[in-house]
């Protein structure tokens, strides 16, 4: 079976408030992978997941990013969405006063009208909602609260894992979900990933530990420092930077360049 | 009874519309001008005038001569200048005020079918439509009342529910009792102004006991050009009765101010309750502030029984000048004053809005709901008053004030002030000022919610509690209204 490119990023570069964070990153994810991308603190993790999403302030100097064999960077926010690129955020922001239910009932409507097709009435989609919530083990309560609003750190991640199940893209960015989770937590998020892989979806795995690999465990790990990816490997890549931490790749990278 | 939701759409969709045009349109759809004949007295104001709109309505003497008084007075007034308003010059001779469709209609089947059509595209039910809506509609054109739907049904239980000119003949007594009461004629500079030459409005009356079988309703529509309009409501509820009211207003578009000063009162008896509620929809002006309407109205409702009940809840999107301030004077003992309200301006709008708690009786509570919402060049200020007399044993009040700014030349105003006469009173006041923020946007873009449809939803969700306090009807068309005037305010 051939597998296709899904996301090719060619030597990209992108500036946040005029300083240079990427710096020539290039990265190509065929469907039905899981990629891990670590690296230390500053090293343009978050930055990448942004400009994939297409967030404003986000500046792209160089390089290009084609996903499905269109250029990603011409299209906006919600076009991208409604093309299949979902981002869990690292922060996800609280929205008082919308309700979770209508706002995931708007974001899925208003991807299937930009794509062409039928949109949801209440009933389907709460049919829908009750199966996620199920196989992601949640409370009905997350559907009546408002966006996040007064929601846990570990709440606010589970409600993006929730989210990315209901909408079901194929391009599925977690930046640091894993930050501040419990092992329950975490695990959840797991499961939650691991139920979705498929041979049409592929998934971008932000993270700082190696710790959520372990239930997660992807394709491909790369290392990201200094905005370049500077080493990709399987799996067992990112057991060794647990072991010996980062600062091994830095020298390494250092007497490649002396 | 049938309760089935009336859809107030502000646009008739079953019409096919030009798309540019109706994109153009978009920003104040209900920007239309009817073209029927209507009759006006000429612009000006004098005495004579305001015999002249009198002797049109054949009103008796005491009410021609009320309306001199008043008339008289405002003589002696000058218009307030303490609110955070930039109010141009107002010419008062400039303004015409009468001014009523020819062919006055003896009942609703004589109604001027450009008329009725107005309505339908405005989506008031004035024929049967109503009785599926289950809401009694008195309509105001202009100056004058045009017809009052469900009159023989709410008869049957009591109810009057009229134009006012009509119950200045069929009820004068009730008028005469009520007429003034809460809003005194030398009450304000406007206020004097609409007693002199109040042309019509509207007129409700529940007897002891009876709970209004429906809810009553006003569309208010200026039509004409150069004309003002004051209306005068007046709604008592006797003891034990309740009532909710629902009050709509628009305006055509056009580049002059048109004066709207109106005046409402409410009366509540012992354990009577009334609920007024109000989606405030006149012409806003254009983006460069030219044109719009002047809303400078005094609403004020007096629990004067004790265990009575007045609500207010107002959506004001519409008007270039906003100055208003609901407010209730609870007297007896017991009673309870609430008011709930969200208030945008954008483009150049100016709102100075809020509300007065007055408690007089023991054990009053009052509760007060204010969300400013401001864009573009739009100031918002919220003025509140929560006053306590001294007699006001175990009386308390609960204030949450929120302002939301969506952009950076916006502002947003708050004016509490509090006396307290009373050291036992508790009077609870809280404020917040927010940004829609760029985060907030992005998180629902990213979503694949468009940015437009993200600012609605967010703003939405800041009103929601507001918003619950309307009829459900009213907080589908309030939601459309915040929709549409918020058009091209981000980005």
């Amino acid at each position: 079976m051939m597998e296709t490119t899904m996301l090719k990023i060619e030597n990209l570069h992108a500036r946040v408030a005029g300083k240079e964070i990427l710096k020539g990153l290039s990265l190509e994810v065929k469907a039905g992978e899981v990629h891990a991308i670590m690296g230390p603190n500053g090293a343009g993790k978050s930055t990448l997941g942004n400009v994939l999403a297409g967030r404003d302030g986000y500046e792209v100097t160089q390089g290009s990013v084609s996903y499905d064999g269109k250029n990603l960077l011409e299209l906006p926010p919600e076009a991208r969405a409604a093309a299949g690129v979902f981002l869990a955020f690292q922060y996800p922001v609280e929205i008082p006063g919308v309700n979770n239910t209508y706002f995931l009932r708007t974001a899925l409507n208003a991807q299937r009208k930009a794509r062409g097709e039928a949109e949801l009435d209440s009933m389907q989609f709460l049919k829908r909602v009750r199966e996620k919530l199920a196989v992601l083990h949640l409370k009905d309560e997350l559907l009546h609260r408002a966006v996040n609003e007064g929601f846990s750190g570990g709440e606010k991640k589970r409600n993006e894992i929730f989210q990315m199940a209901l909408l079901e893209p194929t391009l599925a960015i977690l930046d640091e979900t894993d930050s501040g989770l419990d092992i329950d937590a975490l695990k959840m998020v797991a499961d939650g990933v691991n139920a979705m892989r498929s041979s049409e979806r592929a998934f971008l795995v932000i993270t700082h530990y190696q710790r959520l690999l372990d239930y997660i465990v992807p394709d491909v790990v790369h290392v990201l420092a200094d905005g370049r990816i500077v080493e990709s490997g399987d799996a067992s890549l990112a057991q060794k930077l647990e072991d010996h931490g980062y600062a091994w790749i830095a020298e390494r990278k250092l007497a490649g360049a002396a | 009874m049938a309760t089935q939701p009336l859809e107030i759409e502000i646009v008739d969709e079953s019409v096919p519309v030009d798309v540019v045009a109706d994109a153009l349109n978009r920003r104040y759809d209900a920007g239309f001008v009817t073209d029927i004949e209507s009759e006006s007295l000429p612009p000006g104001l004098d005495e004579g005038v305001v015999r002249a709109i009198s002797a049109r309505k054949d009103e008796p003497e005491w009410m021609t001569q009320w309306r001199l008084a008043a008339y008289r007075h405002w003589l002696t007034m000058t218009p307030p200048q303490w609110a955070k308003l930039k109010i141009g010059p107002i010419d008062f001779q400039a303004i015409s005020y009468f001014s009523q469709p020819k062919n006055r209609p003896k009942s609703l089947a004589e109604v001027d079918p450009k008329l009725l059509e107005t309505y339908d595209k405005l989506g008031v039910p004035l024929h049967e439509r109503a009785k599926l809506a289950g809401v009694a509609v008195d309509a105001v054109f202009d100056s004058v009342s045009v017809g009052t739907t469900f009159q023989k049904e709410l008869a049957a239980v009591g109810v009057v529910f009229s134009s006012m000119s009509e119950a200045v003949r069929t009820h004068p007594e009730l008028v005469r009792k009520y007429l003034g009461s809460v809003v005194p004629v030398g009450d304000n500079y406007f206020a004097a102004l609409n007693s002199a030459v109040f042309s019509d409005g509207s007129f409700v009356f529940i007897p002891k006991g009876v709970r209004c079988p429906m809810e009553l309703s006003t569309y208010f529509r200026i039509n004409a050009g150069h004309t003002g309009q004051f209306e005068r409501t007046l709604i008592v509820a006797e003891e034990g009765a309740s009532v909710s009211y629902l009050e709509g207003c628009t305006a055509p578009m056009r580049d002059e101010n048109q004066l709207h000063a109106a005046v409402v009162e409410l009366v509540a008896l012992d354990d009577a309750k009334i609920k007024y509620s109000t989606v405030q929809n006149w012409y806003p002006g254009d983006e460069n502030g030219v044109g719009g309407i002047y809303n400078f109205v005094t609403k004020r409702g007096d629990c004067r029984g004790a265990r009575s009940r007045i609500v207010w809840t107002q959506v004001e999107t519409g008007s270039a000048i906003t100055w208003k301030y609901p407010s209730c004077v609870l007297r007896g003992d017991d009673s309870t004053g609430e008011f709930h309200s969200v208030a945008l301006t954008h483009h150049c709008q100016q709102a100075d809005t809020g509300t007065k708690m007055i408690h007089i009786g023991k054990n009053t509570k009052s509760k007060i709901v204010s969300k400013g919402i401001s864009a573009g060049r739009g100031q918002n200020t919220y003025r509140g008053l929560v006053k306590v007399e001294k007699g006001a044993e175990g009386a308390r009040n609960h204030t949450q004030c929120d302002s939301l700014l969506i952009g950076k030349k916006c502002g947003a105003h708050t004016f509490p002030y509090i006396e307290v006469k009373n050291p036992g009173a508790i009077v609870e006041h809280e404020a917040t000022t927010s940004k829609i923020s760029d985060d907030q946007l992005f998180y629902c873009r990213a979503r694949g919610i468009s940015e437009e449809d993200a600012v609605s939803m967010i703003v939405d969700g800041f009103c929601k509690q507001v918003f619950r306090e309307l009829p459900m009807e009213f907080a589908v068309e309030a939601k459309k209204l915040l929709e549409v005037s918020l058009e091209g305010a981000v980005g």
